[in-house]
């Protein structure tokens, strides 16, 4: 596992559009596949080394958006003045909001490695996580039931994942922050088991 | 002696050869199964979501009842109008003119506050840019009629409007005692000419227009109106909001004069499509005051296209997004699936003229994807009018012409943005950074933009004007008038281009594109 690891994570390293898509399908599974047969090992593997990598230049974003935010907000009307909570990590909520920012990102990201694996194909795998994550939505704004449109934004892995970020109006959301970013864990493990099962039966 | 004529098989022409590439193209795109279902997919989620907004749509006011069965009012030229003020009218037989002075125009809001647990009428002065006092001939009482006008506004100075849509300025000022404004109005048959004057004697023509087959006997006198005051108090991610109130404007007229035909002997006042049964939010206090020659008229709604009531049609390709997700994917990979099976070396050496290799696929994509939109959207639109009826809708009136350039245009933004992504992956050469590269130019502004109002409107306007996301102009149904003030934005369906200059913004990109890649396909190796 351990060399699976650094195989990764050499791998990520030195392709220059790997490291921003986050995503890669090419003809190297072969090779990878044969140096690890088990196939199970290098999807974790691979899921490891993008969730830490996630977590760290997300953690960095999430840090410098605050920080941005902290300074302009205020000078905009939106501030403790206001009535607007403070941006700053002593307010609980913000932090949970910053906490839960970079867990998303992560989740998002294994959500598209699964779909990825069972898509073979890096396009495929960025349209389908794409309407995956919009179409649900899409329907809830339409809906014009907010019954309806309740229970699909509770089911939807972004707006159920986004309730996260929330830090005024919590009695408003569909979903209660930690349940929502839960949803969401729940459709990127089974986008991964669905990518493992199939890793595991087809030819490479 | 024979003459042998050695045989030599004859060049084939170059356009049968193009013929054999298209269809070698064609073959390669409709035997690739994910591209096939993709395709399937766009069209499907056009349809479906065609379907369900249609069926699942209410307009917010209006949720159950007869009531909001209403149709929109539609003018002389097709378009959805409003046509609700204060008439102190009498009938106008034949040719003649009135003329009046203009001495005063004020505005109040009427906000309802509660004060002890009473509701409480406050009427404080609001400043209404586009309130309307004046002259007018119409053609009938009904909403829609052919009318012509002059009149003074609360801050566009005078002008000359007609049938709804017609605008023309005339003198420029706000009207006061001290500056006040004459107006004239004649009928010459079917020809109505306005003036307008700052002394009663120097007259300038504003406008002459013609009202055809218009009746011998018409209705013409004074009018007062003022549209709802609408005024955007702050934009955040999550929407914006709005504070609105019905407004009243009072005008003052002085020195009424006829001349012609003017058969009565008596002033007649009517809220024209007022009251408390009109759908529109009005004003409560219309009415007029006479004495002699002056009068006082007070007016609520509006003379103007309505912007602002009905379900434009457009909303029905909300799964356009979806589609075009599916879309951007296939396109892209139209051209890098070539490049990942090493594909390209026998494409290219079987037809070694590269360009003509990418115009083939140019070509047969545009025309799948053109097809696959045209399917998709024309159902979704032509199903879903009628299924938004019957739930109660008032659909925005669109010409025929308007609902073919929705459906159609559409269809080739559609099939413009596919090949606008084949040409992504002809430069890139990588399917996951062709279609990161068209989803950021595509779907990306349009987002920030026109589903979610993350940029200010000004910075909303120039993104949609100078990215490839500018061709969503094509689906606009609900024209933006000058002459109506309501928040012209994207978020609010409202393109900065007009709908085939947006269009045209996206093809420049497409070709572009192309052109870059047709440029790139010959000077790489394969």
């Amino acid at each position: 596992m351990r060399e699976s690891l650094h195989a990764e994570w050499t791998k990520l390293r030195t392709l220059a559009s790997t490291f921003w898509l986050l995503l890669a399908a090419t003809g190297m599974i072969r090779l990878t596949l044969t140096a690890t047969p088990r196939r199970l090992t290098v999807l974790a593997a691979k899921a490891a080394v993008l969730t830490s990598l996630v977590l760290v230049t997300g953690a960095i974003a999430v840090f410098a958006s605050l920080l941005a935010g902290g300074l302009i907000l205020p000078g905009h009307g939106i501030g403790p003045s206001h009535g607007y909570p403070a941006i700053s990590p002593a307010n609980g909520a913000v932090l949970r909001a910053a906490y839960g920012s970079v867990l998303y990102l992560a989740l998002i990201a294994l959500l598209s490695l699964g779909a990825a694996t069972a898509l073979r194909e890096a396009a495929a795998a960025i349209g389908a996580v794409l309407g995956l994550l919009y179409v649900l939505p899409i329907i809830a704004v339409f809906s014009g039931n907010a019954t309806l449109s309740r229970h699909l934004e509770q089911i939807a892995p972004m707006t159920a994942g986004l309730a996260i970020q929330a830090t005024t109006g919590l009695s408003s959301l569909p979903i209660s922050p930690w349940a929502g970013l839960g949803v969401l864990a729940a459709w990127a493990a089974g986008s991964l088991v669905l990518g493992g099962m199939l890793l595991r039966s087809r030819d490479a | 002696m024979t003459t042998i004529t050695p045989s030599r098989p004859t060049a084939r022409p170059a356009r049968a050869g193009f013929a054999h590439l298209l269809h070698a193209e064609w073959t390669k795109c409709r035997t690739v199964r994910g591209w096939v279902i993709a395709v399937l997919v766009a069209v499907l989620a056009t349809v479906l979501l065609g379907l369900f907004q249609g069926s699942h749509s209410h307009v917010a006011p209006c949720t159950t009842g007869p009531a909001c069965r209403y149709v929109i009012p539609t003018g002389p030229g097709g378009e959805a109008v409003t046509g609700t003020f204060y008439f102190v009218h009498r009938p106008l037989t034949g040719d003649g003119s009135i003329t009046a002075e203009v001495t005063s125009l004020t505005e109040v809001t009427e906000s309802s506050q509660t004060l002890n647990e009473q509701p409480v009428s406050t009427k404080p002065a609001v400043a209404v840019p586009w309130s309307k006092a004046g002259l007018i001939i119409t053609a009938g009482a009904g909403q829609g009629s052919a009318y012509a006008a002059v009149l003074a506004t609360g801050s566009h100075g005078t002008r000359m409007q007609w049938n709804y849509t017609g605008d023309t300025p005339g003198l420029a000022g706000r009207v006061s005692s001290a500056s006040p404004r004459w107006l004239r109005l004649t009928r010459a048959g079917d020809v109505i000419t306005g003036y307008d004057s700052a002394d009663g004697t120097n007259w300038t023509t504003i406008g002459t227009i013609t009202l055809p087959r218009l009746a011998p006997t018409v209705q013409a006198g004074l009018f007062a109106t003022s549209p709802g005051y609408a005024q955007q108090t702050s934009q955040q991610v999550t929407g914006a909001s709005a504070t609105a109130a019905p407004t009243d404007a009072t005008a003052t007229f002085d020195r009424v004069g006829l001349h012609g035909g003017w058969p009565g002997s008596s002033w007649t006042g009517t809220w024209v499509n007022g009251g408390p049964d009109s759908p529109y939010v009005t004003g409560h206090e219309s009415g007029y005051r006479q004495a002699g020659g002056a009068f006082t008229v007070t007016g609520s709604g509006d003379i103007a296209p309505d912007v602002t009531d009905g379900v434009p049609i457009d909303v029905l390709l909300a799964g356009l997004f979806i589609a075009l997700v599916a879309v951007l994917v296939v396109g892209a990979q139209f051209m890098t699936g070539e490049y990942r099976r090493g594909l390209i070396r026998v494409t290219l050496a079987a037809s070694p003229r590269r360009g003509r290799v990418l115009a083939a696929k140019a070509i047969v994509l545009g025309a799948v994807t053109f097809a696959a939109g045209v399917a998709g959207s024309a159902a979704a639109v032509l199903i879903g009018i009628p299924l938004l009826r019957a739930s109660g809708n008032p659909v925005y009136p669109a010409t025929a012409l308007t609902e073919v350039r929705v459906i159609a245009g559409t269809a080739a933004l559609t099939a413009v943005f596919a090949v606008f992504a084949l040409a992504a992956g002809a430069i890139l050469r990588h399917g996951a950074g062709a279609v990161t590269v068209a989803l950021t130019a595509v779907i990306l502004p349009y987002l920030l933009t026109a589903a979610i109002p993350v940029l200010p409107a000004g910075a909303a306007d120039w993104v949609l004007r100078v990215t490839p996301a500018a061709g969503f102009a094509i689906r606009q149904v609900i024209p933006a008038y000058p002459q109506v003030a309501v928040s012209y934005t994207p978020f609010n369906g409202y393109f900065p281009l007009a709908p085939w200059a947006g269009f045209a913004v996206t093809c420049a990109w497409a070709a572009l594109a192309l052109a870059l890649a047709a440029y790139l396909l010959r000077r790489r190796d394969a």
